[in-house]
């Protein structure tokens, strides 16, 4: 079996000089639940940004083994769901539907292929009484089922979370890791909480200062209280 | 922050000094007056609102859309700040923009800076607001009034701004009439359709969003002397159209090619030379149209100077 | 914005440690007199940039970024090329095109004076906002009595502009990540209008975003104590120095001014 996804020494630096990515390797297998935890700082939402071709990032990026480039990039793009950490901006279209329908429309595909889609994403979140309402009047945890159904109406492999559980009440957060729970797709999952982390991923890294300083079983790691300390996450 | 340069505001060095000075004085007097006025009846709330706003646009003229492969259509912003806030504080805001963007970004110069606010901040606002009641006032409570008026606003604040900028570097001598007319004009009549469509996608999300920051404070200026200048203006549209029309059959899909040419700033110059000088455009007719705005824009602003004192004196 | 606020260093030296009001009067008037020049290239034009990137170089602020700011000016450059050609002079190379088009010798002058002015004025405003605060160019503002409404309003704008442009690049950034291309090319990316649409409910949500905002800022403006009125704190005086500098630098301008038109017996 090939990885879905295989990194390979990537490294990116922002405009102003600072190193955000420093040598990152790794490989991903269908059906895994990884999580990506660290500090603030470490590149989390960077690294993320550049598995998603949203940032050039020097070294290579294979997804179900072809190689991430210009030219490949906008087919690659939906194999990758990149759910962003504030819904807010990840909302941006008038209304429910017209923002979960928006991947299929731009990829040309047909109104009613357009419509299954969407319906179909929406039932995967179970919101799909909300099709008609903005963006803008739902709770937080609303908008980020709606967020995550905006990317599963690509039918991606693999999907790329950035802090799920940020700003959630704990009834909210007990459903999204009830849905994460649910989900098909190979996850990538970033995050803090490793509460969630526990619950969901099996395997865990950990980035530090744009390094990939540990990788491995989660209960594992997170017996580490050393570890953990060392790395900001406790 | 990625910050593109617009192609409407101009650096320094392309005006001649008295056409520079000419339009400081005309703009310094204009949103003079207006901070003034505003500065009486603005409300407190409103302070913070044209700040906030302000950013608002400002960040709002960096979402695009692609228009075809190599180029893409912007926000310049003055008709939705037009609609939103009303004439006045529109003008402020715009002007905070401009000027903002000319100091901090380097996009406009700062001698010329009167010229790219007379463009921006009063031209653009006040065609906008003409157009904007007058077509409010045809489609009365109709819904239709808001999205048409919208459109009609920022297309007529973009050409219209757009004019006023080729006839500035027309009367400084940098680029003559016959080129910069057509150009700037048929140009910047593309931009506006580009513009007129995120005018209203936006109005459409506040519409739905929040129905009663629409419908506030523009109801007070209604006075026939808007609707006069949004006759005026539509005149002054079909004046410059017709010749125009007639002399470039083709002319919008040609000036498309000028968009590309804009945005790569690369091909040979002569290949594009020719059309300019094409003898189907008579001097005297580009003469007469720029006769025509130069002079509805000095009774323009007579009107409203004078209505200005006049509200000034009433106190 | 990063470069402008990372360009602000600490150690203050040079231009970082002049009195914003000084710094704005004399890029102004630098301007001015690139303005003022007459449009043939010459000695004076050397002389301002020679000035503008000695003041540069004794702050530290590398010369290629100045550069690379004036080159803004470029694209509107072509809106001068008709110059090369139209101004009357010796002929220099006849393009066999239409009527016949000739470049002449006092029209590359006059179009290379054009860009040329452009670019030293460019240079001399970023230099500006590289080695100044934006608090300090608007007391230089108020102090030149641009009116305190004005000000109020940039001073606003300045604040939330970073939040907004933040939120713009990640609306734009959310789009990109979810424009692909399904496999089996198909035609992508929607219609013209709807493509219009959505940039126009970007723009509607940035809006709507900037106008609740609006009203948080005013209520936290009320609590401590707003009441309509802008009010700010009395600047210093400025130090002899400072005067002795504005002096210098006016007069060097006069003189640059002076020089230009005297050597090129006024080439308008």
């Amino acid at each position: 079996m090939n990885p879905i996804l295989e990194v390979h020494n990537l490294t990116y630096t922002y405009p102003d000089g600072r190193l955000a990515l420093n040598g990152v390797s790794l490989r991903i297998w269908p059906g895994e639940r990884v999580a990506l935890t660290g500090p603030n700082g470490a590149g989390k939402s960077t690294l993320l940004l550049a598995l998603a071709g949203i940032l050039h990032a020097e070294g290579s990026i294979q997804v179900d083994g072809i190689l991430l480039s210009h030219a490949s990039l906008p087919r690659l793009r939906a194999r990758l769901g990149l759910v962003f950490q504030s819904p807010e901006d990840q909302l941006f279209s008038p209304t429910v539907f017209e923002d979960v329908a928006y991947a299929p429309l731009y990829q040309g595909l047909t109104p009613a292929e357009i419509t299954a889609r969407a319906n179909e994403a929406l039932a995967a979140v179970g919101m799909q009484a909300f099709a008609t309402r903005m963006p803008h009047h739902l709770s937080m945890g609303e908008k980020k089922r709606v967020a995550i159904a905006t990317v599963l109406a690509m039918r991606p492999a693999m999907l790329l979370f950035d802090e799920p559980s940020a700003g959630l009440d704990p009834r909210a957060r007990r459903e999204l890791i009830h849905l994460l729970e649910q989900l098909p797709q190979t996850l990538l999952i970033a995050t803090h909480d490793l509460n969630l982390v526990q619950h969901i991923c099996p395997r865990m890294l950990i980035l530090d200062e744009g390094r990939l300083v540990a990788d491995g079983k989660t209960e594992h790691l997170l017996a580490d209280e050393g570890l953990l300390v060392a790395h900001g996450l406790a | 922050m990625l910050y593109s340069p617009q192609p409407m505001h101009i650096p320094d060095g392309f005006l001649s000094l008295p056409v520079s000075l000419a339009l400081w004085l005309i703009s310094i007097l204009l949103i003079g007056s207006a901070v003034r006025r505003l500065e009486k009846t603005l409300s407190e709330r409103e302070v913070p609102l044209m700040g906030v706003l302000a950013a608002a646009i400002f960040a709002g003229q960096m979402l695009n859309f692609t228009v075809t492969g190599g180029t893409s259509g912007h926000l310049l912003g003055a008709a939705l700040a037009t609609i939103l806030l009303g004439p006045y504080p529109a003008m402020l805001v715009m002007t905070s923009v401009v000027s903002v963007q000319a100091l901090l970004f380097q996009d406009g110069g700062l001698v010329v800076m009167g010229a790219n606010l007379f463009n921006m901040a009063i031209v653009g606002v006040w065609s906008a607001y003409a157009v904007f009641s007058l077509v409010r006032r045809l489609a009365g409570k109709a819904r239709w009034g808001l999205f048409a008026g919208g459109f009609a606003a920022a297309w007529s604040s973009i050409f219209l701004a757009a004019l006023a900028c080729a006839l500035e570097l027309a009367l400084s001598g940098t680029s003559p009439a016959n080129l910069a007319v057509p150009a700037m004009g048929g140009i910047h009549a593309l931009i506006g359709i580009g513009e007129g469509l995120i005018t209203i996608g936006a109005l459409g999300f506040l519409y739905a969003a929040r129905p009663d920051l629409l419908s506030s404070e523009n109801r007070q200026q209604a006075l026939n002397r808007t609707v006069w200048l949004g006759g005026g203006i539509i005149a002054v549209l079909l004046t410059v159209f017709s010749p125009l029309a007639s002399s470039h059959p083709d002319g919008l899909e040609w000036v498309a090619e000028q968009l590309q040419f804009i945005e790569s700033a690369r091909p040979p110059f002569y290949e594009i030379i020719p059309d300019y000088l094409v003898p189907g455009i008579p001097n005297e007719a580009l003469a007469t149209i720029a006769a025509g705005i130069l002079g509805l824009v000095v009774v323009t602003l007579a009107a409203m100077s004078a209505g200005l004192l006049r509200r000034r004196t009433q106190g | 914005m990063d470069e402008i606020q990372v360009a602000l260093r600490k150690e203050e030296s040079g231009l970082y440690r002049l009195d914003g009001r000084v710094k704005v009067t004399l890029t102004l008037g630098l301007i001015v007199t690139s303005a003022l020049l007459p449009n043939r290239p010459g000695g004076a034009y050397l002389l301002l940039l020679s000035a503008l990137w000695a003041a540069a170089l004794l702050s530290g602020v590398p010369l290629a970024k100045l550069i690379r700011r004036g080159w803004l000016a470029l694209p509107f450059g072509l809106a001068a090329l008709p110059l090369a050609f139209t101004t009357p002079g010796t002929p220099l190379l006849t393009l066999p095109v239409g009527n016949g088009l000739t470049l002449t010798a006092a029209g590359l002058m006059r179009f290379a004076a054009v860009l040329l002015k452009a670019w030293i004025s460019l240079q001399a405003a970023a230099l500006l906002t590289l080695t100044t605060s934006i608090p300090s160019i608007l007391l230089a503002l108020c102090a030149l009595k641009v009116p305190r409404l004005l000000i109020t309003v940039i001073a606003l704008m300045s604040r939330y502009l970073f939040v907004f442009g933040e939120t713009a690049r990640q609306l734009l950034q959310a789009r990109e990540a979810r424009s692909s291309r399904a496999d089996g090319s198909r035609r992508a990316g929607g219609s013209l209008l709807w493509r219009a649409r959505v940039a126009g409910g970007m723009a509607g949500s940035l809006f709507l975003r900037s106008f609740e905002r609006a009203e948080r800022v005013y209520a936290a403006m009320l609590a401590r104590g707003y009441d309509g009125e802008i009010r700010s704190l009395p600047q210093p005086a400025l130090s002899s120095g400072s005067y002795r500098l504005l002096a210098g630098g006016l007069l060097f301008y006069l003189l640059v001014g002076l020089f230009g038109w005297l050597t090129t017996g006024g080439g308008r």
